[in-house]
């Protein structure tokens, strides 16, 4: 049945109440009530050209695209080929694809985290391996530098993408590549002008979610990264936690929030059902 | 022609055998080495034994923390499931002109950086005197586990035919009838599935749980974070066990109630 228009916004009411008091307001006030800290507008300004002139700071920007990007690509490569055999499998082969992608993507951040660094660690499996096997004479650093950081936060993305090129990948006409073979197209043919551009618009979504969630990663970074791979979340927890410096971390907020809305302004076009897909 | 597209399937298919091995790997490993009955890490284990379940469960602080975090869990999802429900009954039926706006709204939490929700919380939280108040932190679960819980009953509530609620009011049921014996019976799942999301999402939120615990309210993910600053110990690997076995179940449980429901009504509800 229709509702009325008061019992719409009756029944809206609690989520959107919750979402004033815990989220907008909290995070409108920290931001502005931090800013106010500084003084007048002019100081303010001062303070941001300031804090863009840090060399931590501008290299965490830095880091953090250039981190986010890496790792977008990364799930794009090794995601696709999965999604794509996922349109393809049937029964059981289904089954345990399917498992193989939803069991991580349930499991806690930080359980997921602390496995690659039993694995990845200086005492860890790969080197307990290579070791054993006499192939090194000493351990390899494989974590906490940029390539502990690639491969966790690779890994904790890559569902996201394959579950958005799977949704996408699904709806393509299959007749559409029969009709192509049929013409006479060789399959790599078929793959570069017909699945590939059908399927753009999912690399497109999967790509700016994976970026965007990137972009924003906190945990995966602080646990498995070095020195050099500072993000701009682990800056913004930094200067709250240990200097105390609020008005900082609330410019970097802003410029972590500029792009991450910006970015999803831009995911919403590329997919009209986002709100299915994020699930 | 024949050889070569053969050839593709099989490399495509030992690709993709590699990649889902090395997705599961992780998680198989941590369950093997929680059984370990060496004094360290070592894989494979030499010895098993359930020393390191055993030092989970008679110590105190991971004990206490694992009960905060269930019932924090337990109030967010029920808080979450609730309100979501009724956003997406309104979202579903209701006519909108700025739908668009609100669903926008609605979905932020999961686009805002966690850092960015967690500090914002902590800076009002810190002058209310609510660091550790665990309903609190539920809350504060709820506004991050609300845009799931909105999508799965949405997706839900779109699938039942409003002809269904009207021929009930025709036949005198009033809106609470309707709801309770004709929506809520068939999306039974999509609720079931909605509570248990949400109560993953809080059961595994770490970074507003991190800033918003303190120390009365320190919660499991929080714990491991705290150890895992000082030392890769085994303890660590019995817990993730055990919070990977709560994910296995609660998928579980959805894809059973999926099957009921499925089989009950002889259509995709």
């Amino acid at each position: 049945m229709p509702l009325g228009p008061l019992a719409k916004w009756l029944l809206l009411a609690p989520a959107v109440a919750l979402l004033l008091v815990l989220f907008l307001t909290p995070v409108g006030w920290f931001i502005s009530a931090s800013l106010m800290e500084l003084g007048s507008w002019q100081d303010i300004w001062d303070e941001v050209a300031a804090v863009m002139g840090t060399g931590v700071i501008v290299r965490s920007i830095i880091n953090t695209n250039g981190i986010s990007l890496a790792v977008t690509l990364l799930t794009l490569v090794i995601g696709y080929p999965v999604a794509y055999a996922m349109t393809r499998a049937r029964g059981l082969t289904f089954t345990l694809i399917l498992v193989c992608v939803v069991l991580p993507y349930f499991t806690s951040t930080i359980v997921r985290t602390y496995a690659w660094m039993v694995i990845l660690g200086r005492n860890g499996i790969i080197n307990q391996l290579l070791l054993g096997m006499g192939l090194v004479d000493e351990p390899l650093q494989l974590m906490y530098n940029r390539l502990g950081v690639l491969i966790g936060m690779t890994y904790v993305l890559l569902p996201y993408m394959v579950l958005t090129l799977f949704a996408t990948m699904k709806s393509v006409d299959g007749r559409l590549l029969q009709a192509a073979a049929g013409m006479g197209a060789r399959p790599m043919t078929i793959f570069t002008r017909v699945f590939f551009p059908l399927t753009f618009h999912g690399v497109m979504a999967g790509s700016l979610i994976v970026y965007i969630l990137a972009m924003g990663f906190f945990i995966t970074p602080a646990l498995m990264g070095g020195p050099d791979d500072l993000m701009m979340a682990m800056l913004i927890e930094r200067e709250v936690e240990l200097s105390h410096n609020w008005p900082v971390a609330a410019i970097m907020t802003i410029i972590l929030l500029v792009i991450t809305l910006s970015l999803y302004a831009v995911y919403t076009r590329f997919s009209d059902s986002s709100e299915e897909r994020l699930a | 022609m024949m050889a070569g597209s053969f050839l593709r399937a099989a490399l495509l298919r030992s690709v993709v055998f590699v990649i889902c091995a090395t997705m599961l790997a992780p998680i198989l490993i941590v369950m093997i080495v929680s059984f370990s009955g060496d004094g360290y890490l070592k894989f494979p284990p030499q010895t098993f034994s359930d020393q390191w379940y055993l030092r989970f469960l008679t110590n105190a602080r991971w004990v206490g923390s694992l009960w905060n975090s269930l019932l924090i869990a337990l109030m967010s999802c029920v808080v979450a499931t609730a309100m979501g429900f009724l956003a997406a009954y309104a979202m579903v039926r209701g006519a909108f002109s700025m739908r668009k706006a609100v669903m926008a709204l609605l979905l932020m939490p999961l686009i805002v950086p966690h850092v960015v929700t967690a500090i914002a919380i902590y800076f009002m939280s810190a002058r209310f005197n609510l660091i550790g108040f665990k309903p609190w932190i539920a809350l504060a679960h709820a506004v991050v586990a609300l845009p799931v819980v909105l999508i799965i009953l949405q997706s839900a509530l779109k699938a039942v035919d409003p002809n269904l609620e009207r021929a009930a009011m025709i036949f005198g049921c009033g809106r609470a009838g309707v709801f309770r014996r004709v929506i809520l019976p068939l999306v039974t799942p999509s609720v079931v599935s909605a509570l248990l999301f949400s109560f993953l999402i809080s059961f595994d939120e770490l970074v507003i749980s991190l800033f918003l615990a303190g120390i009365r309210s320190e919660t499991l993910p929080v714990r491991i974070w705290n150890s895992l600053m000082l030392e890769v110990e085994p303890t660590i690997a019995a817990v993730s066990t055990l919070l990977i076995a709560a994910t296995c179940l609660a998928l579980v449980i959805e894809w059973g109630m999926r099957r009921y429901q499925e089989h009950r009504f002889g259509a995709k509800a």
